[in-house]
């Protein structure tokens, strides 16, 4: 299920910095090829994309495959040159997008 | 039981040459879905020279979470930046473990996240640049329990 997501990043950069950006979401990942008790495959349900936008403008996106461990960690940088937001999006196989809002300050 | 000496330098001989022995099998043995897959990637084009560090354990002893981590060396500028980084594990069930996507903004062309290993095997890293460049490299993982809900 997708709980509230975790946002680790620095609140302040300076101006042309790269800075990282780590995250993780509560989630099955469900693949599709696992069995339950009764014999009968579970159907598969993962966090199929993940997205990164600063100021409405693309930043880093993620395709996940059913190969993702579960409760998806995700990595990466962004270089700032102003202060601004960063959304950010979970994809779920059943429809559902959770998002979350960063805010830095970039001197 | 007490082992002796002698039968425990034994053991551990083995297996060392049990690790040697599965680094060199042909772990690329390219099924037919993984390297459609390369080929509508790379769009046909034969992979380039070009720096692809990938940090991935070279044992992995529960294959349901395998940290991975890909720095490809990129100016990430708008006319010169790594687009697409693709991850591919032709040992699994299904092949495909995730598309990066990035932007000049990325800053950096890394990413890293934790996969699911079915078996032992190569897992291939292919990335492509902006200016249609393909770079190519893959590392091998010893998985002790595989992590594919078989």
């Amino acid at each position: 299920m997708a709980n509230a997501p975790r946002i680790k990043m620095p609140a302040e950069a300076k101006k042309g910095e790269v800075i990282e950006i780590r995250t993780l979401i509560s989630h099955v990942m469900e693949t599709g090829l696992r069995r339950d008790e009764g014999g009968k495959l579970v159907p598969r349900k993962i966090i199929n994309r993940f997205t990164c936008e600063f100021n409405g403008k693309p930043v880093f996106a993620v395709d996940l495959e059913t190969a993702i461990a579960a409760n998806p960690y995700v990595k990466f940088t962004a270089r700032l040159e102003q202060s601004g937001t960063f959304r950010f999006a979970w994809f779920d196989d059943d429809g559902t997008v959770t998002t979350a809002d960063e805010k830095i300050t970039v001197t | 039981m007490q082992r002796s000496r002698r039968d425990v330098l034994a053991l551990g001989a083995g297996s060392a040459a049990l690790a040697i022995v599965a680094r060199a099998s042909p772990a690329r043995a390219t099924t037919q879905e993984a390297a459609d897959l390369i080929a509508k990637f790379t769009g046909g084009k034969a992979a380039g020279p070009g720096k692809i560090a990938i940090d991935l354990p070279e044992i992995a002893e529960n294959g349901n979470t395998v940290p991975l981590s890909i720095v490809v060396d990129s100016p990430m500028t708008a006319d010169d930046h790594v687009t697409d980084i693709f991850v591919i594990a032709e040992a699994n069930p299904r092949p495909a473990v995730a598309t990066f996507h990035f932007t000049p903004l990325s800053g950096r062309a890394e990413a890293a996240t934790r996969i699911r290993l079915a078996a032992t095997q190569d897992v291939v890293v292919l990335a492509k640049t902006s200016t249609g460049r393909i770079m190519s490299q893959h590392a091998t993982v010893k998985v002790t329990v595989g992590g594919c809900g078989g």
